[in-house]
């Protein structure tokens, strides 16, 4: 069955929304294309979890977003994540950019960070290069929709040699959802290069109450021998359905790091891939989640290695509450030919209500014989013997459950590149295990 | 007012099997007992029973501690009460590091609002870590994640000293030590006696008793206490094993509840 949309994606509206706001011809050309895809494509079909009983349509209008003059123009829970005197930092309110700063530093060695609707404007040929080169645009409804629609969005580009030291923030939010919240993100490493990009994904809970949809899409390009950390934090609303895919591709030597926390209200399809093209490279996925009240998710770590001793790590933990239901998937594949290569993965997921469920799913498809691979996978509930341990200690039964699970979750938590972010992170963590 | 520990008539089971038939025994302030009896007589077991393991159901008796009826009491207020068990196998708990535990449990014991300072947390923790030469790195290590045997009884040792118990069960603390480990942990024990403060030492071998002097040697068989001495008694039961005191009760099978 294939939903209809009702929102406006068809060809001519998206044209000319694209011309409107003055996007070179190949984009206009690109999102036309996407729209009357949006039509036919079906949408991704995560294992054991059906989404098109999810509302999906709601994607909202674009509005004009007017930029702030100071953060604290921002809502709080905007400005609480953003540590003072924070300089490489981009802000996005619902459809577009409010702020974007870039030391100028960072600037005079050739790194770009800013929106990715500037981007395509000023650096048109740059981008030209790379937007929907890792993640095509035609592969499903998602894809599609997300091409059709991407606004404000992110692109980093760092040149060859560069190392980036302090992280590059984004803060993406929306606080209406009658408008479309569909960022796409961008980020380039050139060879050598090393950066750390860190974003926070967030609802202005009081403000949305009604249905929306976040179709996003990150691609990242890491170059011979660099090195790229991306770390983000998504809380969205209750109301509101998370689809969000990543991809990297990862050259000879590069290393990809992700850090996530899949903490929406909502329901969430979180697909994070690194696809290890070169000799010797590397990714590390690092995936955290709690699920509460009815939240449905479906959460995939995936890595395919096509390079010689190419090495890869996902590691996936969740808690799931009341009647939460995730089901996690690991993905390991090793192609022909990459000899030595190295997949690990391990989902775990702890159970904290009879009415929770919780899938973990590891699947190695290895067409390779030279290789070695693992895999880890369990469910379980907070166990018995450590409570008491903890309990012989004086400590109080809520409390050794709550050391327990913020034990289980640490191994993420602390991976966090930003203070503020780790901080904020800690925070969805008291409210979502606590509340 | 001197700790008093009393326990009158315990009897326990676990999954339907009893295996204390009726322990009587009563340890003041000041007082070291040891336990001793050979394997599967029921020794772990009271210390469990006594601290309140899940897995372990009381069917009748009564314990009090300075008066307080023990088994009326959670866990955790066992342990606020002034309650300490030194485990034979503490768990292991990853991603809560050793100090960030031992904060919560010093917390636990003091009012909201009077949380000991971090700097004086840190002071205690880190002398009592050198008196047990512990690498101060084990403050920051995940709880008894990758510890090894000696590293954990340690541990164990190195929480008694920082929650400052009244009553202190040690549980075949000596299991897994080499000489030197044993030391150290004795060393630990034997800093930590007061008038304020009962021990009682569970171990089936008498070497842990050559460093700590006990006052009262109780013999272990079949659930229940069958024998009672002075430190001589161990001494004895050393040299000649256990088979002396089967004899003169009359004992074949000195184990409980096995199947």
């Amino acid at each position: 069955m294939s939903t209809q949309l009702t929102t406006p994606t068809d060809r001519q509206s998206t044209e000319a929304l694209a011309r409107s706001k003055g996007e070179p011809n190949w984009l206009v050309a690109l999102r036309g294309q996407a729209a009357e895809l949006t039509a036919t494509l079906p949408w991704p079909k995560p294992e054991k979890v059906k989404i098109e009983r999810w509302n999906l349509t709601a994607v909202g209008q674009y509005e004009a977003t007017a930029a702030v003059s100071s953060i604290s123009e921002l809502p709080q829970t905007v400005q609480e994540l953003i540590a003072e005197g924070t300089e490489n930092l981009l802000v996005q309110k619902n459809t577009g950019a409010v702020w974007s700063k870039l030391s100028s530093e960072l600037a005079d060695k050739g790194v770009i960070f800013t929106d990715l609707e500037t981007a395509v404007k000023e650096h048109s040929e740059l981008v030209e290069k790379y937007l929907f080169q890792a993640i095509k645009f035609d592969e499903d409804k998602l894809t599609a929709l997300n091409a059709a629609l991407w606004n404000g969005g992110v692109f980093v580009y760092v040149p060859k040699n560069v190392e980036v030291e302090l992280p590059l923030q984004a803060v993406l939010y929306n606080d209406k959802a009658e408008a479309t919240f569909a960022p796409h993100i961008l980020i380039v490493a050139e060879d050598n290069s090393r950066v750390t990009y860190v974003d926070s994904t967030v609802t202005v809970k009081d403000a949305v109450t009604e249905a929306f949809t976040h179709p996003s899409l990150v691609e990242v390009f890491v170059k011979p021998g660099a090195q790229v950390r991306f770390g983000s934090v998504h809380s969205l609303g209750e109301s509101g359905v998370d689809l969000s895919l990543r991809r990297a591709v990862v050259d000879r030597d590069g290393r990809i790091e992700w850090i996530i926390g899949d903490l929406n209200d909502g329901n969430t399809v979180s697909d994070t891939k690194s696809v290890l093209v070169g000799h010797g490279s590397t990714s590390d996925t690092k995936v955290i989640s709690v699920g509460q009240h009815k939240q449905q998710m479906s959460l995939t770590t995936q890595a395919v290695h096509f390079g010689k001793s190419s090495d890869s790590n996902m590691i996936t933990r969740a808690v799931m509450r009341d009647s939460a239901s995730a089901i996690i998937n690991g993905v390991t594949k090793i192609e022909h030919g990459a000899t030595k290569a190295n997949g690990v993965q391990a989902e775990k997921v702890l159970m904290l209500s009879s009415k929770a469920r919780g899938d973990a799913n590891p699947i190695l498809l290895i067409d390779e014989d030279d290789v070695t691979a693992g895999h880890a996978a369990s469910v379980g509930q907070v166990n018995p013997e450590q409570v008491y341990y903890l309990m012989s200690r004086g400590i109080t039964k809520p409390d050794a459950e709550r050391l327990i699970i913020h034990g289980f979750l640490a191994p993420v938590v602390s991976e966090v590149p930003v203070e503020a972010v780790r901080d904020q992170l800690n925070r969805l963590l008291e409210r979502k295990l606590e509340g | 007012m001197s700790t008093k520990f009393v326990i009158d008539g315990l009897k326990a089971e676990i999954e339907g099997k009893e295996i204390l038939k009726g322990i009587n025994l009563e340890i003041k302030g000041g007082e070291i007992h040891a336990i001793m009896g050979p394997n599967g007589t029921g020794k772990s077991t009271l210390a469990s029973a006594l601290m309140g393991h899940p897995k372990y159901e009381v069917t009748g008796g009564s314990v009090s501690l300075d008066g307080e009826d023990v088994l009326e009491m959670e866990v955790d207020e066992r342990a606020r009460a002034g309650m300490f068990l030194a485990m034979q196998y503490p768990s292991e708990i990853p991603g809560v590091t050793n100090s960030d535990f031992l904060r919560s449990a010093i917390n636990a014991r003091r009012e909201e609002g009077n949380e000991i300072s971090l700097i004086k947390f840190i002071r205690q923790m880190e002398g009592k870590m050198k008196e047990l030469e512990m690498n101060p790195e084990f403050a920051h290590r995940y709880l008894n994640e990758g510890f090894s045997g000696g590293e954990k009884k340690r541990n164990e040792i190195l929480q008694m000293m920082l929650l400052d118990p009244k009553l202190v069960i040690l549980d075949e603390i000596d299991s897994g030590l080499d000489i030197d480990a044993l030391r150290i942990v004795a060393e630990g024990v034997n800093a930590m006696r007061s008038e304020e403060r009962g021990f009682l030492i569970i171990t089936h071998y008498q070497r842990l008793l050559d460093y700590i002097t006990p006052d009262h040697v109780h013999v272990m068989m079949q659930g229940r206490i069958v024998k009672s001495g002075g430190p001589e008694l161990a001494q004895r039961l050393e040299k000649e094993g256990y088979d002396w005191v089967k004899e003169e009760l009359g004992i074949t099978d000195e184990t409980v509840g096995q199947a």
